[in-house]
């Protein structure tokens, strides 16, 4: 996604409570998506009680998280920012998933999200400014206390010292502190001074989640909470021409059948006390639908469209140099590549759900969403209220991946409109596995086209590249800021922007318009264009005859510090085992930047059983900062097998006559341990840089980098994915 | 409907449920254990993955009626397991768990490889951990969990 500069002014409000310690509220005006997005409702603004930091009496301070968690582990480097910059003692600080509140709006965009790898570059100047204000509100109260000024007086471990000896908790100076004025500039640390910045800290949320006690969204338990599952039509968009539902009324626990708009066509929902009976009587509904005048894709009709497309230039995204520097360069010179991606579902472990009730007058939801503000709106909508009027829950998710943050919000409304029904009960609607798998709002498919022009030093003078593939943005909010002349920048970021230094370059693009709904698929356009990129570049190297860090390090313009820098920590850290490879094993590079971090990595592949076995890869990551150096370390070594979801045999979803083959995970199989790396060791660039993100960029990397090494194995480029055949 | 008597955690439980409820809802919904996660509902993800008579079991397929007397156990129980505990602790201490929704049930898995197998193989913890998806991708963390645990057990198991 994109960074926009801002025009901020903030203030803290600050109050105090008996029952809950101090609390203070950031709130920051801002005029933050720019002039032609949509704008974040002006008024009424909502302070919650406890804004960011709660000093409880016994000790505990607990900091709100503005963003879902959902494996990236924010719950833990926010509040390590903040805790850091306050000096508080690390083993007190609890975070909380915060609700959705004007409050916790992301401090560049202005609505309350998780995308773009943004949790902790965003948040990092604002969580560090929020504990250095606390900070000096607990230290004034002190000084206070002992008739001295804050300068001579420390703060360490939730305890301020004096300058004679005296010492006063938090939890005691909270009440004072409360009173005091919020300081209106505060000086953070230098790197130097971090304390938990830059430590490899613990997640505090492991225990938790080994011992089975931590209550994901598909956990909630209210009483008298009913459970929904919803009968979705066989393509999208079909509706319900008739149902039989007798046999389906007759499962014990059903308690209401009924027919539902959805955000495409319509469907039945089935109410029931539990889990098992809904989902027994959902299968016993006999539904007609009418799928006349909706569009039927089909994934074999589709590839021909998009191949033929693909012959033609689109919509222009980069015109450099001589467009037609490819036309001089004989035929010999010329590498011509065309390349398959499928559908991709994110499959997130926990199946989508969301929990609403609804009296008539309120709401409240309960939901693992990356889109709080936006799903809060949605089931206002639906219930014909004001935003604020629905309480929105932000609930621990199972993944995402990119399918929690919707713009049309589909299963909230689903979930609103049932409620509506139900008026007093909660509800909670369960999206099954079958209902996930076949249920749309995939990584687009996409086709590219590229021929390359190559010099007589091996190096590419002419590049022509067509990508064909649905816009994910057109047709959404975001579609004033990121689709410019018809190209949505989804689609081509991580091509159009290469840092490659290849003098004549012309990249166009075709949005053919497809009844599948398409959604962000973590690290978004990068997970096809590093892919294209990657092996193109790779192929350039073999055909040079130069080794594949070299090549890319020749060139890359200088501009590109952080690809750079990555290449060269990533030689220096693969030597060893790149240079005494064992024989049937290859050596598999590449290197890309997203999100503002850049990301090198080497594998060590073999054949196994047909299969790419892949025994180690090293990465190497600039990001800045590392303000959880461990959680870096996870991020990139997990990502990395997330990423290969586009390898595995059965990594793609497909179409026919309109409907979806694949409906759970014998169909549509992610990678197992057996297809992951078995060891991955990452390197960090050493930075005093802005931290970047680390969600996404592990993604794009390893599946270019595994064909790569399979291409020294057998000689063959492979560009068709899912990888069905070595 | 039929009234079941089942022995979960140690612990003497009666449900009145219908005799096809699969043991995972039977756990997280009568019995309100929701550490048990629900992933696929047809044994291909292990996130459901209990113990049934001592051996892994994904329960999302396993009607209730099936049960009989096999003690049941579920991830509640491992903190007090010592095979269980090791393995917490070492899931903790190599810091696996992303988003966690899985980790049930790979500590599950990786609890039963223990019992029968204390010292693993990189082959042994591929094939006992060879079914359970983890979406975020914690593998190689999972591995070095596994090792961990290992280490800290007695050689025969517990």
């Amino acid at each position: 996604m994109v960074a926009t500069a801002i025009n901020r002014r903030g203030f803290l409000r600050v109050s105090f409570t008996a029952a809950s310690g101090l609390l203070v509220s950031l709130y920051l005006e801002r005029n933050a998506l720019g002039q032609d997005a949509p704008k974040p409702p002006q008024q009424p603004k909502v302070f919650p009680p406890d804004a960011f930091v709660n000093i409880r009496p016994d000790g505990k301070i607990v900091i709100q998280v503005n963003r879902l968690e959902f494996g990236q582990g924010v719950q833990t480097a926010l509040p390590m920012l903040l805790a850091d910059e306050m000096d508080a003692d690390w083993a007190s600080v609890i975070g909380e998933l915060a609700p959705a509140a004007d409050v916790y709006k992301d401090p560049l965009f202005g609505f309350q999200f998780v995308g773009g790898s943004g949790s902790v570059a965003h948040s990092f100047q604002q969580y560090r400014e929020l504990g250095a204000k606390t900070r000096a509100m607990l230290v004034a109260a002190a000084a206070d206390r002992w008739n001295t000024t804050p300068d001579k007086c420390r703060a360490e471990a939730s305890v301020v010292h004096g300058p004679n000896a005296q010492t006063a908790t938090y939890a005691e100076l909270a009440p004072d502190a409360a009173r005091k004025p919020v300081p209106a500039k505060v000086n953070l640390k230098t790197p130097a001074e971090f304390r938990l910045v830059g430590q490899r800290i613990k997640r505090i949320d492991s225990r938790p989640k080994c011992n089975g006690s931590l209550k994901f969204g598909l956990d909630l338990d209210l009483p008298g909470m009913k459970v929904a599952v919803v009968a979705h039509p066989p393509v999208f968009g079909g509706r319900v021409k008739r149902i039989v539902d007798d046999e389906a009324r007759r499962v014990e626990g059903v308690r209401d059948i009924f027919e539902i708009p959805l955000a495409k066509g319509t469907g039945v929902a089935v109410v029931a006390d539990k889990f098992w009976p809904a989902k027994q009587a959902r299968s016993r509904l006999k539904i007609d639908w009418d799928v006349t005048g909706v569009e039927q894709p089909d994934s074999a009709e589709l590839w021909t469209r998009y191949r033929q497309l693909g012959q033609t230039p689109g919509n222009v995204a980069v015109n450099r140099g001589d467009a037609n520097a490819i036309d001089k360069i004989a035929a010999a010179n010329r590498i011509v590549a065309e390349y398959k991606f499928p559908f991709l579902a994110h499959a997130p472990m926990e199946p989508l759900n969301t929990t609403v009730r609804f009296d008539g007058v309120r709401a409240e939801a309960w939901a693992g969403s990356q889109f709080q503000t936006v799903d809060q709106i949605a089931i206002a909508e639906v219930l014909g209220l004001k935003p604020e009027q629905v309480t929105f829950h932000t609930e621990m998710a199972g993944g995402g991946f990119g399918r929690r943050a919707v713009t049309d919000s589909h299963i909230q409304r689903e979930a609103a409109v049932i409620a509506k029904r139900l008026r007093g009960t909660p509800v909670k609607l369960v999206w099954t596995r079958e209902d996930d798998v076949p249920g749309g709002y995939y990584r687009p498919m996409h086709f590219h086209r590229v021929e390359i022009g190559v010099g007589p030093d091996g190096l590419p003078v002419a590049w022509r590249h067509v990508i064909v593939g649905q816009s994910i943005l057109s047709g959404t909010p975001f579609e004033s800021l990121l689709v410019k002349n018809g190209v949505d920048q989804t689609a081509t970021e991580g091509a159009a922007d290469t840092p490659y230094n290849i003098p004549n370059m012309h990249l166009s693009v075709h949005h053919p318009k497809v009844n599948v709904p398409v959604l962000w698929w973590r690290s978004v356009g990068h997970t096809h264009n590093a892919f294209v990129m990657e092996t193109l570049i790779d192929e350039l190297a073999t055909r040079a005859g130069i080794n594949p860090i070299s090549y890319r390090r020749r060139l890359l313009k200088p501009e590109a510090k952080k690809r750079l820098s990555t290449l060269e920590l990533l030689d220096t850290a693969s030597a060893k085992w790149r240079n005494s490879l064992p024989a049937g094993h290859a050596l598999g590079v590449s290197c890309h930047e997203c999100f503002g971090t850049g990301v090198a990595c080497a594998v060590d592949v073999s054949i196994e059983n047909k299969r790419p076995k892949i025994h180690r890869a090293t990465v190497a990551v600039d990001c800045g900062i590392a303000v959880n150096p461990l959680t870096i370390e996870s991020q990139f070594q997990a990502g990395l097998g997330f990423g290969l979801t586009q390898l595995v045999p059965k990594g793609a979803i497909t179409l026919k006559n309109g409907m979806v083959e694949q409906r759970n995970f014998d169909g549509y199989t992610p990678p197992y341990i057996i297809d992951a790396p078995a060891a991955v060791d990452v390197h960090i660039v050493p930075s005093s840089e802005a931290p970047t993100g680390c969600g996404e960029p592990p993604v794009p990397v390893i599946s270019p980098a595994v064909v790569n090494a399979l291409a020294r194995l057998t000689g063959k480029r492979y560009r068709m994915l899912p990888l069905t055949s070595l | 409907m039929a009234t079941f008597r089942l022995t979960v955690n140690g612990e003497r439980r009666e449900v009145n449920v219908d005799p096809s409820t699969p043991l995972l809802w039977v756990l997280r919904e009568d019995l309100k254990l929701t550490g048990t996660k629900f992933g696929c509902g047809i044994s291909a993800c292990g996130a459901c993955t209990v113990h049934v008579g001592g051996v892994a079991t994904r329960s999302c397929i396993v009607p209730i009626s099936h049960i009989g007397d096999r003690p049941i156990v579920t991830i509640e129980a491992m903190a007090v397991d010592p095979v269980g505990r090791a393995v917490q602790d070492a899931w903790v201490a190599e810091d696996v768990v992303q988003c966690g929704y899985c980790q049930s049930g790979q500590i599950m898995s990786a609890v039963a490889l223990l019992k029968s197998t204390p010292r693993p193989t990189e082959q042994n913890i591929e094939e006992s951990m060879g079914g359970n998806l983890c979406r975020c991708g914690t593998y190689p963390r999972i591995r070095a969990a596994i090792k961990n645990a290992s280490a800290q057990l007695p050689k025969g198991g517990a």
